[in-house]
């Protein structure tokens, strides 16, 4: 009589198994592989950009194949150029550093990582996978359709995203789509945020208590909850623009509005509003993106340093006062949007205060470093790599966060270095760490160390050769989103740190075609791994590599140990399992 | 029988995603010995996490809403159809039939609760033809969509509301169809009815809240000036 399901099976045939699959496993790596190709399609974007920064007169009629209505006579026209922007920072921002940590590693090492044998709603989980494919798929038709990707950035700011195609190329259906692709991906964090909070809250297993979980739990735990509340504000922005659009409210459009000689028929909205509801999403989602790969650093450092992380409780503290701070700090993105100076003040003053909690985590992690035996394997190279470029990123931010500087910065290309070391390419160093290190356990192979070590070095020279001069060029007042360079005196003698950044850029980029050969030839041709080869002491660790369909079989894994025993006093290994029995009590 | 309970289970897994309440000798401890399972109050924790997220939805309407009020010209606050004040009770009645019915259930008394979910759905869908109806008294005055500020966030926060409405009638009409099964009503142990009551009582707390939320909206956009 009584439902006998508890040791779940692994279904039987391939679409169940392995394409509208519920196991957590499963939806990670479609996640995994969906950041692959975003990402390889947004660094493609980015490259165009580079070579038309670089090179403003120059006819490329090769690359032209790709794009053969935008970029007809083989250049790339400066409405074009705008789309690459829009383009890339969606993609990147949505598709990548929002997907790959949170709903790739996320989905696929939460639930192990707790215990359980799944995530908490299999089917919502499989939904937000597929529902986000979709935002993707409409996001790349914007591509397709007459006049192309929309021009108004990632940040779709109104007017311009909300009055339509008189507005500029790609304002019309390619401006809807882009909605449309966002209120799907919102829609797509829900549901996922939903799982993460209830598998962690609800079905760790016996003896993980919460102050035993992983750091990489407690960063998915804070960041599905920033998710949660962020999203759905953008999906109410989203809501309201498209209504501007489509059917002649006038939320963000405001009165008299003149453009191309005709007046518009909207009246008295505000500009402005947009810029809040977008901001008030905007900020937490800076640290949707960060936040998984603070916790994939901690994890990995305390690893290979062969230490137990230095202030656990610290760090846990630290993760959600960053997480709250996140809210409260959108108007520093609006400084010269003509806001009160009194309400600046206070934005700028919440903003320098999410130092302390980031510099808690970084000097924590220093700490865990000091005295250690590392060993500089490649995932440890990647973390390492993630604390430098978080430093880099964030001391500019301490810059930005200051309203008279920011006056002054707003809008140049060192805003665009700040954000991509900080928010970019830290969130991908932590992505490539988070690959390298769980690679084994996913795939049951070793990538290889060679070739990571060559991947590690090229990527982390490369990043620093493409952003540091970014600083130089925006403190030389070089304004961001501008595809022309030539017509301006003051930019002409910046015009070498163009050439210089876009060679980097074309070096770095091809550093990736060694991950991308790694990855897939170790999938088949990886030296096999065992189940523990990082002698590393969370739960992930002792089931096979890779996992069976339900992670522990009929024996849950029961937790004596926290998740970072490393080179404990009296043990037998210099690491002790989570699982590993309790020590006896002393005499 | 055994194969009905199996593939049932499969259904329940397929639709709500999840695995059945582990076995009654668990004790109430989790792992150890068997996988744990989302305990009963899950679905409630899961519910209150997602209504936390759809109250952003309308935190951000509002704030959008005093605003856009707060800049003035053409705002020409509209009087409230008439009909809004029926559809206010009839969806505040229908929170009163889910609560009956999920002391019914809470007391084994299936049928009378089961019927009581019925009769709750029946209300939803009352209450979302009275805002249809609402929509035609303003649509009679010459008030669209886009005729001014505040009938824009008229139709869009009704349309918004009425949409998650819809989906509670959806998921209230899937619990209840399960419900009607035999097995619960015939042979329903004491266990399966608690799983059950998890999921009305999470249901009934986004219906709960979806009522609040009308009246909050209401005088949102009538009351509170």
């Amino acid at each position: 009589m009584r439902q006998a399901v508890a040791t779940h099976e692994a279904p039987k045939g391939f679409i169940r198994r392995y394409i509208f699959s519920t196991d957590h496993k499963v939806i990670g790596l479609q996640y995994l592989f969906l950041a692959l190709a975003a990402v390889a399609i947004g660094i493609v974007l980015s490259l165009y950009m580079r070579l038309r920064l670089a090179w403003p007169t120059e006819r490329w009629p090769l690359l032209a194949k790709l794009f053969p209505n935008a970029m007809a006579g083989g250049t790339i026209s400066p409405e074009f150029y705008l789309s690459l922007v829009t383009m890339h920072g969606t993609i990147m921002v949505f598709f990548v550093l929002t997907t790959a940590p949170l709903g790739g590693f996320g989905n696929y090492f939460l639930p192990i990582q707790v215990g359980a044998h799944d995530m908490a709603f299999p089917v919502l989980n499989m939904l937000s996978f597929w529902v986000t494919l979709a935002g993707f798929l409409v996001l790349m038709a914007a591509f397709f359709v007459s006049g192309g990707a929309p021009i108004s950035g990632w940040t779709a700011y109104a007017p311009l995203s909300a009055i339509g195609e008189i507005a500029g190329p790609g304002l019309g259906m390619g401006q809807n789509l882009w909605i449309l692709s966002i209120a799907l991906f919102c829609i797509a964090s829900l549901l996922g945020a939903l799982n993460f909070i209830t598998t962690t809250l609800n079905l760790r297993t016996k003896g993980m208590a919460m102050t035993r979980l992983p750091l990489t739990v407690w960063a998915w735990f804070t960041t599905a909850v920033l998710a949660l509340l962020a999203f759905p504000v953008l999906l109410a922005g989203g809501i309201l623009l498209l209504l501007d659009r489509v059917a002649g409210t006038s939320f963000f459009v405001p009165g008299g509005l003149i453009v191309s000689d005709q007046i518009l028929p909207h009246k008295g909205g505000s500009p402005l509003l947009w810029q809040h509801l977008f901001w008030f999403f905007g900020h937490p989602e800076v640290y949707i993106a960060i936040l998984p790969g603070m916790g994939i650093t901690s994890h990995v450092l305390s690893t290979f340093a062969r230490k137990p992380i230095f202030g656990y409780r610290a760090m846990v503290t630290a993760i959600f006062a960053i997480g709250l701070l996140g809210f409260l700090v959108w108007g520093h993105h609006m400084f010269v949007s003509g806001m009160s100076p009194y309400s600046a003040i206070a934005f700028s003053l919440l903003t320098l205060s999410i130092g302390v909690p980031s510099a808690i985590k970084t000097f924590n992690w220093l700490a865990t470093l000091y005295k250690a035996r590392i060993r500089f394997t490649v995932p440890m190279l990647f973390a390492l790599g993630f604390v430098s470029i978080f430093v880099t990123g964030g001391l500019s931010g301490i810059i930005l966060g200051q309203t008279s500087l920011d006056i002054l910065m707003h809008d140049t290309y060192f805003v665009v270095a700040h954000f991509h070391l900080i928010m970019g390419v830290a969130a991908i160093f932590g992505i490539f760490a988070g690959t390298y290190y769980w690679f084994p356990k996913m795939f049951g192979r070793m990538m290889n160390d060679t070739l990571g070590k060559l991947h590690f070095w090229l990527t982390f020279i490369g990043i620093y050769a493409i952003f540091i001069p970014m600083h130089i060029l925006g403190i030389a007042g070089h304004p961001r989103r501008y595809a022309e360079t030539v017509g301006f005196d003051f930019l002409t003698p910046l015009q070498p740190i163009h050439v210089f950044i876009t060679i980097a850029a074309l070096i770095t980029a091809g550093a990736q075609l060694l991950f991308f050969f790694n990855f897939f030839w170790s999938i088949w041709k990886g030296q096999k791994a065992e189940t523990n080869p990082w002698r590393a002491t969370t739960l992930e660790w002792t089931v096979p590599s890779p996992p069976p369909h339900d992670n522990f079989g009929p024996q849950t894994p029961v937790v004596h140990h926290g998740p970072y025993e490393y080179s404990v006093p009296g043990a037998a290994e210099d690491y002790l399992l989570q699982t590993a029995p309790p020590a006896p009590a002393k005499s | 029988m055994a194969k009905t309970i199996t593939s049932l289970t499969d259904i329940e897994r397929i639709a709500v995603g999840s695995r059945p309440p582990g076995r009654p000798d668990d004790g109430g401890r989790r792992g150890g010995e068997r996988p744990p399972s989302l305990p009963e109050g899950g679905y409630r924790l899961a519910m209150f996490f997602a209504l936390a997220s759809i109250g952003m939805l309308f935190l951000g309407f509002t704030s959008a809403y005093i605003v856009r009020q707060g800049l003035g010209g053409d705002w020409q606050p509209l009087d409230p159809p008439t009909i809004l004040w029926a559809n206010t009770l009839v969806l505040l009645a229908s929170s009163a039939t889910l609560h009956r019915s999920r002391l019914f259930l809470r007391h084994g008394a299936v049928r009378e609760g089961l019927r009581g979910l019925s009769v709750t759905m029946a209300l939803g869908l009352l209450f979302l033809a009275g805002q249809y109806g609402a929509w035609r008294q303003l649509a009679a005055q010459g008030i669209y969509l886009n005729t001014n500020p505040h009938s824009s966030f008229f139709y869009l926060l009704t349309a918004a509301h009425g949409v998650h409405i819809l989906g509670g009638i959806c998921g209230l009409g899937y619990i209840t169809s399960r419900g009607w099964h035999r097995r619960l009503i015939l042979m329903g142990t004491p266990d399966r009815l608690k799983h059950y009551n998890a999921l009305v009582s999470a249901a009934a707390l986004y219906w709960h809240f979806m009522d609040g939320l009308w009246v909050y909206l209401f005088i949102l956009l009538f009351l509170w000036r």
